[in-house]
């Protein structure tokens, strides 16, 4: 019985994290579905939605509208910010190698991070999140709080948003067009570099969403917190199929409750090598992720 | 004739070698360098040794490795327990530290490589973080997240230091250089050019890609086992994907599959880290900043796939004074 509730309980937690690695995880998938790129500058995105949204609520303080409007400007700071990151670093070297936009992204994260660190206003120190006091709502054994609740309407609402534009708008097509075969859709007229910079800036706009969810769930921020939310998203997309839109939402939620169950049963201080271990294993027996396709080799 | 050329190139490199080795050390020893210039470039030295060991797989195999540094935090690990736990003689800790990276290298890559590309360098990098993770718990080996001190004879005194890591050095660009002219590296070459070409023509792709990446191990385990005892503290953070970025940066700038390259890379740049002290927080901006300009501007790095070779240039100065002789 005891276990039964620690593992509601722990499952209810991994909804709740695993909804913010599905958000950031889907944009990782969606960069690299359309320019093959592994963003590793999406965690940082994170971190700057996160400062973003902890200065509108410091100066408004913590209340449903001031949480509201923080989503709102963090959205539009980090898909100014993804736009300009995919403008300056990535499209000039949109036909070199895979290697060097692997290693410039690299680049734009430690960019990204230092800039933070050394910005006099922000500084290196880490910062304590304003939130809402924590409500919790039992149902017997074991109880869900106001704030996991609110992180997963918002993802679910994002995500639903997302699923509309990408199945049911004319972006959202040439967004598939694109990432199918991105010749063929610029001679069918489509501006691929628009298609790509919306690509990047609806990216960030979940990534910012998810920045403020996760500083909400774990309510301190540093310059370096994008890092490991950003690889275990990517974890996630891997796991789900990268590239595969709903594989990441899939792949969030798996990795999510395999995180916090390894919490709850084993022991905290393993939770990141699972995450990595079940990567490695997903990898070995299935190279392509839960949803991906598998790609020919032509010679 | 040809064997006089041969004699008098070997009697060059090795008059180099012993002069870049010994000659430092002297100076050292007699107080000429300062022991804080001399931890700087004996740093570097280790550096070097972790930038060829990730161009051994980054530029030479073709591969991208995103956790070298869990290689050398296994080096360094292994060697520092040997050594003062089960009382080894530390130049035998060492081989045996680098020895276990080596395996660990096989067993590791056994599985992965058969992934390619990105899908590479994710499971390299969980690699790298999955270590820590394991170095962090086992606290009765690795002292935990805090680390663990201890004395040798390499943090003690500055002149040992500088010959012992500075001869590895030399040491490992050597035999790589004739690895990478052996029939191995041929093939190891051939596979980083294509694949599947490669393949057709008989190369075992897979096996070479395997030699490749034991051997980048084994010298990345060789780097993790100078540098524990050189700088006499060891934290479970020396396998964390940052570390293993720091490496990377030095070969991309040096030029990847350019081995003197990353070396040279790799002294400039731990050298231009201290330099740029007085700019305080700033100075962590420089090192991507630089990055992206190199992928922009120039994305072969420096050297591109060239190395620097002392016979050449010996041969560019003779040549430059034979030519005046002959004006006169």
């Amino acid at each position: 019985m005891e276990t039964l509730v620690v593992f509601f309980q722990q499952l209810i937690n991994g909804l709740s994290l695993g909804s913010i690695y599905a958000l950031i995880a889907l944009g990782y998938t969606m960069v690299y579905g359309i320019v093959m790129l592994i963003n590793f500058a999406h965690g940082d995105v994170l971190m700057v939605g996160a400062y973003t949204g902890f200065y509108v609520l410091h100066a408004m303080g913590p209340s449903p509208h001031a949480l509201a409007l923080s989503f709102v400007a963090s959205m539009i700071v980090c898909a100014v910010a993804g736009v300009a990151i995919e403008r300056f670093a990535y499209r000039p070297l949109r036909s070199a190698p895979r290697l060097n936009s692997l290693i410039t992204a690299i680049a734009v994260s430690l960019i990204l991070q230092n800039g933070m660190r050394v910005l006099p206003f922000v500084g290196p120190n880490p910062r304590q999140f304003p939130t809402m006091p924590t409500v919790n709502i039992s149902f017997g054994a074991f109880g869900i709080s106001n704030i996991q609740i609110i992180v997963i309407l918002v993802s679910i609402v994002l995500m639903l948003i997302l699923n509309y534009i990408i199945n049911w708008t004319k972006t959202g097509k040439a967004m598939r067009a694109v990432s199918f075969d991105m010749r063929a859709a610029s001679l069918m007229g489509i501006s691929v570099n628009r298609v790509v910079a919306f690509t990047f800036a609806l990216g960030s706009v979940l990534a910012a969403a998810g920045g403020i969810l996760f500083a909400t769930a774990y309510p301190q921020i540093d310059p370096t917190m994008g890092a490991m939310p950003g690889l275990k998203a990517f974890v996630a997309a891997v796991l789900g199929g990268i590239g595969s839109v709903p594989g990441a939402m899939l792949g969030g939620y798996i990795l999510g409750v395999a995180e916090t169950m390894t919490k709850g049963f084993i022991s905290s201080q393993f939770a990141d090598a699972i995450s990595f271990s079940i990567l490695i294993v997903i990898l070995l027996v299935k190279p392509t992720g839960l949803m991906g396709t598998k790609v020919r080799v032509k010679v | 004739m040809k064997t006089t050329v041969r004699m008098r190139n070997f009697i060059l490199l090795a008059a180099v070698a012993v002069a870049v080795v010994f000659l430092p050390g002297l100076l050292i020893k007699i107080g000429v360098i300062d022991a804080y210039t001399a931890q700087i470039f004996t740093l570097a030295g280790i550096n070097a040794i972790m930038a060829i060991s990730v161009n051994i797989i980054c530029g030479v195999t073709g591969q991208l490795s995103l956790g070298q540094a869990g290689f050398m935090a296994i080096g360094a690990y292994v060697c520092i327990w040997f050594s003062q736990a089960m009382h080894f003689p530390l130049p035998l800790a060492m081989v045996t530290g680098a020895l276990f990276a080596a395996v660990a290298g096989f067993f590791i890559g056994f599985p992965t490589l058969k992934l390619s590309g990105d899908y590479l360098a994710i499971v390299t990098l969980g690699f790298g973080e999955i270590l820590r993770v394991i170095f962090v718990n086992l606290k009765v080996f690795t002292g935990g997240a805090n680390g663990k001190r201890f004395t040798t004879i390499l943090a003690a005194s500055a002149d040992i230091a500088w010959i012992v890591i500075i001869g590895t050095l030399a040491a490992v660009v050597i035999f790589l250089q004739n690895f990478l002219r052996s029939t191995y590296g041929r093939a190891i070459f051939s596979v980083r050019e294509d694949e599947i070409a490669a393949n057709s023509n008989g190369i075992s792709v897979f096996k070479y890609k395997m030699t490749g990446f034991v051997v980048a191990a084994f010298v990345a385990g060789l780097a993790g086992a100078l540098y524990a005892p050189f700088i006499g503290f060891v934290k479970p953070d020396l396998s964390s994907f940052n570390r293993s970025v720091d490496y990377l940066i030095y070969v991309v700038l040096g030029g990847m599959g350019s081995v003197t390259g990353s070396v040279i890379a790799a002294f400039v740049l731990t050298y231009l880290q201290e330099f740029l002290r007085f700019l305080k927080e700033y100075r962590l901006l420089i090192y991507p900043v630089i990055l992206i300009l190199v992928m922009l501007f120039r994305p072969q790095g420096l050297l591109g796939m060239k190395e620097f070779s002392f016979v050449r240039a010996w041969q560019r100065v003779t040549a430059r004074r034979g030519a005046k002789d002959v004006g006169k």
